[in-house]
């Protein structure tokens, strides 16, 4: 429980998807003006990585890793190198299923989170978490708490970006760095203050 | 002949991916604290992005609309685990240090970008030819912010020393804050900045326009 409790607080802190692994950049400069529409956005890429870190998870464990077809009879074989074409492809099914259900059954978030959904699908911070997951070897529980952490993660920082650039609009820039110059500069100020999180230890 | 070297030349400067289009920053911040990772990757991305739009504008007559997204993502993923697999084999320590990054030219916008963009409407060959000037675009920038990061936050070039560390008898006292993600931001913020003062039509419009200071008397 203990471990759980610290991989939650590490996903959405320490190892920031956004601030330490700059994952889901384009969006995150995109879409970072209005707290609104960032608002929107952070709460379909928590949804969609909660759902498909763990379902990759298990792609990953019973279909793709070396001997995980044992239990068809094919102990030998290794699918591994299929991985990063089946983790995308779940990824825009999920992601195309999540729409169509929220479109039945959900409609007002639906008309929120509108256009960013589909956009989600080439977001890099999913497949990203996915990558992470295999390469750290998590199990299915750990993939779930990696997955919704890493989304807050991923939520706060866009939000507190577009908190910071709301502000900003007022600000006298110099001409060159108008726009995307000074919105780095922020986002690089905002990741050196998420490494003040990096000593924290549950 | 001319239109194909402006394809090609075009995306460097003009219509950098990173400066003015906001496509791919991802991996430029990420695999940028030493040169040699950094050739890497631009090398496995100008690859991809270039035979992807050659393939994608080669059977661009035969796709129909509604799934060509999925096309576009298939033909992408399949170049991607061929590069994958390529430095598996002949670069596997590069290969871990880039981690999940080689993985990430799948979801890299330059690559999607210029499928969506220039190879759904353009012949092969001018394709190709795109996405290596938008690969080399984006090598661009990669390889000034590496430049960088490396010889100012180790003292060393594709690992051969340049500034002799103060720690090993030299003059140069390291500024690790350069090894750091943050540094990254910086540099490239900094970067457009040049860009746009160089290439004054770039830079935007601000969204707010601040008056003039009132005169003395002129408030009141």
């Amino acid at each position: 429980m203990e471990a759980l409790l610290s991989l939650f607080v590490r996903s959405i802190f320490i190892e920031n998807m956004a601030l330490s692994f700059f994952l889901g950049m384009c969006t995150f400069l995109a879409i970072s003006k209005k707290i609104q529409a960032a608002l929107s956005l952070g709460i379909a890429v928590t949804v969609v990585l909660a759902i498909t870190v763990p379902v990759n998870n298990l792609i990953y464990h019973y279909l793709l890793a070396d001997g995980a077809m044992a239990w068809a009879g094919l102990p030998d074989l290794d699918l591994s190198f299929l991985g990063l074409l089946s983790y995308i492809g779940v990824i825009a099914a999920i992601v195309q299923i999540l729409e169509m259900f929220l479109d039945k059954f959900m409609p007002a978030l639906y008309n929120t989170l509108g256009v960013f959904l589909p956009l989600i699908t080439v977001n890099c911070a999913i497949l990203g978490a996915v990558l992470f997951m295999v390469e750290r070897d998590y199990d299915f529980t750990e993939s779930l708490v990696f997955g919704i952490g890493s989304g807050l993660g991923w939520a706060l920082a866009i939000v507190a970006l577009a908190g910071i650039r709301e502000k900003l609009k007022y600000s006298d820039i110099p001409q060159g760095l108008q726009g995307l110059g000074i919105t780095f500069m922020t986002v690089g100020l905002m990741a050196l203050g998420f490494m003040s999180f990096g000593g924290i230890d549950i | 002949m001319e239109s194909i070297k402006e394809t090609l030349t075009g995306p460097i400067f003009k219509n950098n991916p990173i400066g003015l289009q906001i496509l791919g920053i991802c991996s430029a911040l990420a695999v940028t604290s030493s040169m040699k990772v950094t050739l890497v990757m631009c090398v496995a991305l100008t690859v991809v992005t270039a035979f992807s739009g050659m393939f994608i504008s080669s059977i661009r007559n035969h796709i129909p609309g509604s799934i060509r997204i999925i096309v576009q993502m298939v033909v992408i993923a399949s170049l991607v685990i061929v590069v994958d697999q390529f430095l598996k084999a002949y670069a596997f320590t590069i290969s871990k240090q880039l981690s999940v990054f080689v993985g990430l030219i799948i979801t890299n916008c330059i690559v999607m970008g210029r499928a969506e963009a220039f190879a759904m409407k353009n012949p092969p060959l001018a394709s190709f030819m795109d996405g290596i000037g938008n690969g080399l675009g984006y090598s661009v920038v990669l390889i000034a912010v590496a430049f960088f990061r490396e010889v100012f936050g180790s003292g060393k070039l594709m690992g051969y020393e340049v500034l002799p560390l103060a720690t090993d008898g030299g003059w140069y006292i390291p500024n690790g804050l350069l090894l750091l993600p943050p540094s990254a931001f910086f540099l490239i913020g900094g970067f457009i900045w040049v860009l746009r003062s160089v290439r004054s039509e770039q830079v935007e419009a601000p969204e707010f326009k601040i008056a003039k200071h009132t005169a003395v008397g002129e408030g009141v």
